[in-house]
């Protein structure tokens, strides 16, 4: 028994010295973010932001389940902003009820309105186009649209991720705005047939197989361009980079399908005014040409021009349809995938 | 037909209802000493706190799923099942010949390097399965070197000149895992070899058995529970595998589970697949017990002769050389090396602050972690098999639960008991104390601590059962008789005889930590990295490179217990 009484006592000091330690470091003037931003990507606007500010900022990054985190901690969520990557995410993180409205000029007046949540409960920062990555050796045509990737003369051709992943559905889905449930099922059983392997790996790995001559076009989104051309620590990825173009699908037309990373406050922030200063110094021009330079995106807010390398991409028309409407079919796209059986690829 | 069934039934009730009022005068503390009461109700609130995460996963489960259901049963879940199936089987079967006869070999004949796969067999224990499946795809990928030198051998321009195997697919994942997963059964099934009583394994040789029946007919048998333990262990770990199935695009059930969970936007529908999933598997575990119900295989004597050995020439040993070689080359020698390329070739990127921070905090959880768990797995155990009641010892396994659930989802079980005693710690001292505390569990890391006690509860809970099933019950009685209390038998009698499977269960708990991902994301505190966490953020950046050193530390860290333990396991058997 006194063995038992000895490590209980040094388990609960172990225990109290952990909280006092980690308790310790939050200190007062700060604002708690959750998110599925890469660090990387953030931190140096997080910098900028506590040098003007003085407020300092702690993270926790994953890539699942914050929502439900913030959920289950409720009321005492230490939670003030979620950073996402995807409109989706947004989307369902506000129907969840997680989120809180913020009523901020300076946002209003930063983000276009197409990039914004109707309620001002999710706020777009930064958009990235899904795209076609062609091969120049192969592919000769300069314009191309959605809806012919499921011409059969592309047959064994095409390279895409997986059907579920948030970018794939956000495309799907925006196929469903466009052109209704039944027409968007037909265009990817179309496309699944086109596919020259099963969808597997990321964007990267896609164009990848064009340079290793497995397919001649692939889905991406328009950062992976810029990352692969400036990549000196795998310099092989240059080369992938260099046997592609850029196509942006119907631009001609209805627009290219772009996707935002974006932030919600939390329902329960703690330091609700800080996190509303970090989501207007957010949008403001100085940290939206940071996010322009950082990571080859494009930046919502009119007049910060995109970097040197996304412009020599060519220049777009995104699609104007509003990306709530998007991401209310997001489910349907999702139901389709599995319906098609999109991810076994073609038979 | 329908009588005799009706029959069953009924007496299965009657069964029932008698095994719950014998649990409910159990849970009445005996009147013994003060000093085991304690221990009595601490080990029920033990129970209590591993089970929980599971019950409160039912609970969601009983949510609304929304209309999730015949969409999945359509379309999805079909075809997940199969998927599944035939995962689980090929690793079953690949992961107990590997870990069988490797354990057979090393541990009963003699031929050149022994002594090393003694050790070295061992080693893919350390390497988490989604790092082994990101390092073949890059040695089998198309700029990888198997293909190159394809191309360059036969001069082929592209990928469309030739055929090569798919890396990505089932038989893909199965390949990889198996390779890292052996281990369990040659851990397992080693231990078993070396404490079964030389006199069985003479007596047969007496008759005139020759190494091969001596195998098959009396080894085998005998250690047919603990491989049943290692490739349950191997097949459970596969099953709930996400990192490498996601990167292999094998959409297995729990593939299925996160899709529902994250974009079908259903975590109810999720912890139903999770839920039938689980039943599935707690009815193959009862199934194997019951199987192995009638076998008994205890020991009465500590003392264990050298084991008889065969000595290997020729091409015997040759053979035996290679059947050990094989899984430690391709489950270790290869991600390893393709890990020190990286470290080699991005070291700047890989040693600064961050990563010295991280490897700091995975050692000190990894520690702690795998302490409090072989404790209370042990406890446990001892305390199962002090019950008479089968349904107390039936719901005291079910602590082994923890390991049955997909990580990500046990994550979410875990979460929210977690939360709502963080929530209620904080509303009280807001009461009580006027202090705004915040949430002090899950801020503490406490909660993750929590979330690996409750993962790997299996591993200490089964390696201090088996090693408590080879205990003869008459010593215990000798000593109970001669007046020691149920702790001091615990402490004088059953802890030195089962100090290795004790051991052996740290150990896995230790090492599992290193490399555990889902939890330990979804519970961690603010700007708190692990080593696996690490690993994790530059994978997902598509910058493997730069996590390189952490993924190899989490290797070598594993290494050095694994090196450990079958030294002393190997010594203390022989003495």
């Amino acid at each position: 028994m006194r063995h038992s009484c000895r490590a209980l006592r040094a388990t609960v000091s172990v225990a109290a010295l952990l909280t006092i330690s980690t308790n310790a470091s939050l200190a007062a003037s700060e604002v708690n973010i959750y998110s599925y931003r890469q660090p990387f990507l953030i931190e140096p606007l997080l910098e900028a932001f506590q040098k003007e500010t003085g407020i300092r900022a702690n993270l926790i990054f994953a890539k699942q389940g914050l929502e439900t985190r913030i959920e289950a901690e409720g009321e005492n969520s230490p939670a003030d902003l979620l950073l996402s990557t995807d409109v989706g995410r947004l989307e369902a993180a506000k129907q969840q009820g997680i989120a809180q409205p913020v009523a901020s000029d300076i946002l209003k007046a930063n983000i276009p309105a197409r990039y914004r949540d109707a309620d001002n409960q999710w706020f777009g920062l930064t958009t990235r186009a899904r795209v076609v990555y062609a091969s120049k050796e192969r592919v000769k045509q300069d314009s191309i649209t959605y809806e012919d990737l499921a011409d059969p003369k592309w047959k064994g051709r095409i390279c895409t991720r997986s059907g579920q992943h948030d970018y794939t559905i956000g495309l799907i889905a925006s196929m469903i705005v466009h052109h209704g449930e039944e027409e968007t099922r037909a265009w990817l059983e179309g496309l699944k047939a086109n596919l020259a392997r099963r969808p597997t790996s990321n964007d990267r790995a896609q164009v990848k197989a064009v340079y290793a001559g497995e397919c001649d076009l692939a889905l991406g989104n328009t950062y992976y361009m810029g990352q692969m051309q400036t990549n000196d620590k795998e310099p092989e990825q240059k080369e992938w980079a260099a046997s592609v173009r850029i196509l942006f699908p119907n631009t001609d037309g209805r627009g290219t399908h772009v996707n935002i990373s974006g932030m919600l406050l939390v329902k329960h922030a703690p330091n609700r005014d800080n996190a509303i200063k970090l989501m207007e110094f957010l949008s403001s021009a100085e940290a939206q040409q940071i996010y322009a330079e950082g990571n080859f995106e494009y930046p919502v807010l009119d007049g910060v021009e995109p970097s040197a390398i996304v412009k020599s991409w060519g220049s777009f028309k995104p699609d104007s349809v509003a990306l709530g409407e998007i991401a209310d079919a997001r489910k349907k796209a999702s139901e389709l995938v599995d319906i098609v059986d999109f991810d076994a690829g073609a038979n | 037909m329908s009588e005799t069934a009706n029959a069953t039934k009924v007496s299965g009730v009657r069964r029932l209802v008698a095994e719950a009022g014998r649990l409910a005068s159990l849970i009445v503390p005996p009147r013994t000493g003060g000093g085991s009461r304690l221990g009595y109700w601490l080990l029920l609130l033990v129970l209590l706190l591993v089970i929980a995460p599971v019950l409160s996963l039912l609970a969601i489960a009983f949510g609304d799923a929304g209309d999730v259901w015949p969409h999945l049963l359509s379309t999805v879940l079909p075809r997940s099942i199969m998927t599944t199936v035939w995962l689980m089987l090929g690793v079953g079967g690949l992961t107990s010949l590997l870990g069988v006869s490797s354990a057979w070999l090393v541990t009963m004949c003699r031929f050149p390097g022994r002594g090393v796969f003694l050790w070295a067999l061992l080693l893919p224990l350390a390497i988490p399965t989604y790092i082994v499946a990101y390092t073949a795809v890059d040695l089998l990928d198309y700029s990888g070197p198997a293909q190159t030198l394809i191309r360059w051998l036969f001069g082929f321009k592209s990928a469309r000149d030739y055929w090569f195997p798919e890396v990505r697919s089932l038989p893909g994942s199965i390949l990889v895992m198996s390779f890292v997963l052996y281990p369990y059964v040659f851990l397992t099934t080693r231990a078993t070899f070396l404490m079964q009583s030389a006199c069985a394994l003479d007596v047969a040789r007496t008759l005139g058995a020759g190494p091969v029946r001596l195998f098959f007919a009396v080894a085998l048998p005998l250690a047919r529970p603990a491989i049943v333990v290692g490739v349950t262990l191997a097949m459970m770990e596969c099953l709930n595998d996400i990192g490498a199935v996601e990167f292999f695009g094998v959409k297995t059930l729990t593939f299925s589970v996160y899709d529902t969970w994250l974009n079908r936007a259903s975590l109810a529908g999720a912890a139903q697949i999770s839920t039938v999933m689980l039943v599935v598997v707690l009815l193959l575990l009862w199934l194997e017990r019951r199987g192995r119900r009638e076998q008994r295989f205890a020991t009465t004597t500590r003392r264990y002769q050298s084991l008889p050995s065969f000595r290997l020439r020729g091409w015997r040993a040759g053979a035996a050389f290679l059947v050990c070689l094989l899984p430690i080359l391709l489950g270790f020698v290869l991600p390893a090396s393709v890990l020190m390329r990286s470290v080699l070739f991005h070291w700047r990127d890989n040693i600064n602050s961050d990563f010295l921070a991280a490897a700091g905090n995975s050692l000190l959880l990894a520690s702690v972690a795998a302490l409090l768990t072989a404790s209370l797995g042990t406890a446990l155990a001892y305390f199962a098999r002090s019950q008479k009641s089968a349904l107390v010892k039936a719901v005291t396994r079910l602590s082994s639960i923890g390991y049955a659930v997909p990580g990500t989802v046990l994550a979410v079980g875990i979460l929210i008991p977690v939360a709502w005693l963080d929530n209620l710690i904080a509303s009280s001292m807001k009461e009580w104390f006027g202090i705004a505390s915040g949430l002090v569990l899950i801020g503490s890391g406490a909660a993750m601590l929590y979330a690996y006690c409750v993962r790997f509860m299996a591993m200490s809970y089964g390696a201090g059962e088996t090693g408590l099933q080879r205990v003869s019950p008459n010593l215990e009685a000798a000593a109970r008789t001669l007046g020691r209390s149920p702790w001091q038998t615990l402490v004088e009698i059953d802890l030195p005889m089962i100090r290795p499977a004790l051991m052996s269960g740290a150990l896995l708990v230790f090492v599992d930590v290193m490399k555990e991902l889902p939890a330990t994301i979804l519970l961690r505190p603010f700007n708190f990295n692990t080593l696996a966490t690490l690993v994790y953020g530059q994978a997902s950046l598509e910058a493997f490179e730069k996590g390189a050193l952490a993924a190899l530390t989490i290797v070598l860290v594993g290494i050095v217990p694994v090196i450990l333990l079958s030294r002393t396991s190997g010594r203390s058997m022989h003495e």
